[in-house]
């Protein structure tokens, strides 16, 4: 790997930013380049949200992803948005329990995870972000799950300690789905 | 501390400062900036000192100049409309010859204007803003660690100097996360005896004033300040080279606008052209001498910027207009892709792709 590209896209509110906080940080823990990237605004309080994440083995120019290898949508606009700018030969993975319609592009491997659908069954309500994450890490050669582990710890509050379990475990349904 | 962490460039700015010794912070919230004033707000208690949201910019701007007439390290920050409503206040710490850092994490504007990230205050930050003969020295930071590093730096100029100091930033820089070390050497000392401290009785008072009805005394003042302006353009001035040895296309860029432009010079050597960029950190003092040598090998410059074409004049006056300086900007909160700066750098190569 020299650089991956990421976009994560979903609604405000739907761990977006989270998500791609962890998958750089994990990037930083296994000694890569990385940049991570928020839209800011009114998105956070409910419009549609993005963020870039950019792990790279070379010093990062542009920290904005506009042509993602790898795109993570949580919502049918952010499906339709930005499916078609997802770079030849990457990847889609997205939540096939909210977005009902399927992915046109042909040239890109796609991975579909009912992953609120999971999260609810499995009284995860919330993280689907870490399901859809788990999908994700199991697809991406990029991504190393121990240092998505290691991540969490840091990501994670102390003062949130207890939600630490919750996440891993949603992260390892969406990693071990099939 | 050597240990890398994952911070946003405003967060990361707000402990640099108060590592920097800063305990003295005022200010009021505005997108994108908010987070250092929540930062301050959380950790200025816990280090003993002042956080405070001043009900205005104005009052905060007003708040800085007493503390840093005490001789105090102390900080304002804001976005692009709040720093113009800062403007008196600077003008009277360049007046009163106070060091302060303002931190200006700039959005697209006029007026209100959005809250996208801009570079369209280089003016205000670099010609003036408020009124008056008086300079800024202006920090540009590309990354979350150089806002870090400058921000120490900042502080560092503005003692050192006795004069106001500007770190600018950008809805991008501030609000993007990266790797950042904060590491900060022993926090060097500076002479404040000229600080309104109290007497005790023991001294003559210091007076801090920018007031003066004698035109020949105020204008000794102004050649004095203008002095030490002329020390800092030669001994203060910052910037990056990237690929300029060979270069023949120069692109001149500074802050989010230059981490574009660099994936966009890779791009360009791959087409075998021969582009390169020259990176101002310090906006003032200009870089205005590697431009000048540069201009003497290269074809052409390109100005990339996050305005209508503002850093373009300084461009053209450090080269004396001895080569053609293209634009390529985007407005508004826009941000230019790679591709759009390739595309200009294809046609002032000639655009033989």
């Amino acid at each position: 790997m020299s650089t991956k590209n990421f976009l994560f896209a979903g609604f405000g509110g739907q761990g977006i930013l989270f998500a791609g906080k962890l998958l750089a940080y994990s990037g930083l823990l296994k000694g890569k380049q990385v940049s991570w990237l928020p839209s800011y605004g009114p998105e956070m309080r409910g419009g549609t949200a993005n963020c870039s994440v950019i792990i790279s083995d070379e010093q990062i120019g542009s920290p904005i992803v506009a042509e993602p290898d790898i795109l993570v949508a949580l919502n049918l606009p952010s499906l339709e948005k930005y499916q078609n700018k997802t770079q030849k030969g990457g990847m889609i993975v997205y939540d096939n329990s909210i977005i009902t319609k399927s992915v046109s592009k042909d040239d890109v491997k796609v991975f579909a995870i009912p992953a609120t659908q999971l999260a609810i069954d499995n009284k995860l309500d919330g993280l689907a972000n870490m399901i859809i994450l788990g999908k994700v890490i199991k697809e991406c050669d990029a991504i190393d799950y121990d240092y998505i582990k290691q991540a969490m710890q840091k990501v994670v509050s102390a003062k949130k300690a207890n939600l630490l379990e919750y996440n891993l475990k949603a992260i390892e349904i969406g990693y071990n789905y099939k | 501390m050597a240990d890398k962490v994952l911070m946003k460039g405003n967060e990361a700015l707000a402990e640099a400062a108060i590592m920097a010794g800063c305990k003295h912070y005022y200010g009021y919230p505005i997108t994108p900036q908010t987070e250092i004033a929540a930062y301050m707000a959380r950790r200025m208690p816990k280090v003993g000192g002042v956080f405070l949201q001043a009900e205005s910019e104005i009052a905060a701007i007003n708040m800085v100049i007493g503390s840093a007439a005490a001789g105090k390290r102390t900080m304002t920050s804001s976005s692009s409309p709040g720093i113009s409503l800062k403007s008196e206040g600077i003008s009277y710490l360049a007046g009163c010859d106070l060091p302060a850092l303002i931190v200006n994490v700039q959005r697209g504007g006029p007026g209100l204007g959005g809250i996208q990230p801009s570079q369209a205050d280089y003016f205000q930050a670099i010609k003036g803003g408020g009124h008056g003969d008086y300079k800024l020295i202006v920090l540009a930071p590309n990354s979350v660690q150089e806002t870090v590093d400058l921000t120490f730096k900042g502080f560092d100029l503005a003692d050192k100097y006795r004069m106001p100091v500007m770190l600018l930033s950008d809805g991008t820089i501030g609000q993007m996360m990266e790797p950042v070390s904060l590491n900060q050497s022993k926090n060097a000392t500076y002479d404040k005896s000229w600080a309104v401290t109290g007497t005790y009785g023991k001294r003559t008072k210091n007076i801090v004033n920018s007031l003066c009805l004698r035109p020949e005394e105020l204008e000794e003042w102004n050649k004095a300040r203008y002095e030490r302006y002329n020390k800092i353009a030669k001994e203060e001035t910052l910037y990056e080279e990237y690929l300029t040895e060979d270069a023949e296309i120069c692109i001149v860029a500074f802050g989010i606008a230059s981490r574009v432009s660099k994936n966009a010079v890779n791009a360009g050597r791959k087409l075998g052209i021969k582009a390169g960029m020259i990176r101002p950190i310090t906006l003032w003092p200009f870089p205005n001498e590697v431009l000048a040598q540069t201009a003497k090998r290269v074809k052409a410059f390109i100005s990339v910027e996050l305005s209508m074409g503002q850093m373009i004049d300084d461009v053209k006056l450090a080269i004396n207009c001895s080569r053609p300086v293209t634009l390529c900007s985007r407005s508004g909160g826009m941000i230019m892709s790679p591709e759009e700066i390739l595309q200009k750098i294809i046609e002032v190569d000639g655009g033989k792709q």
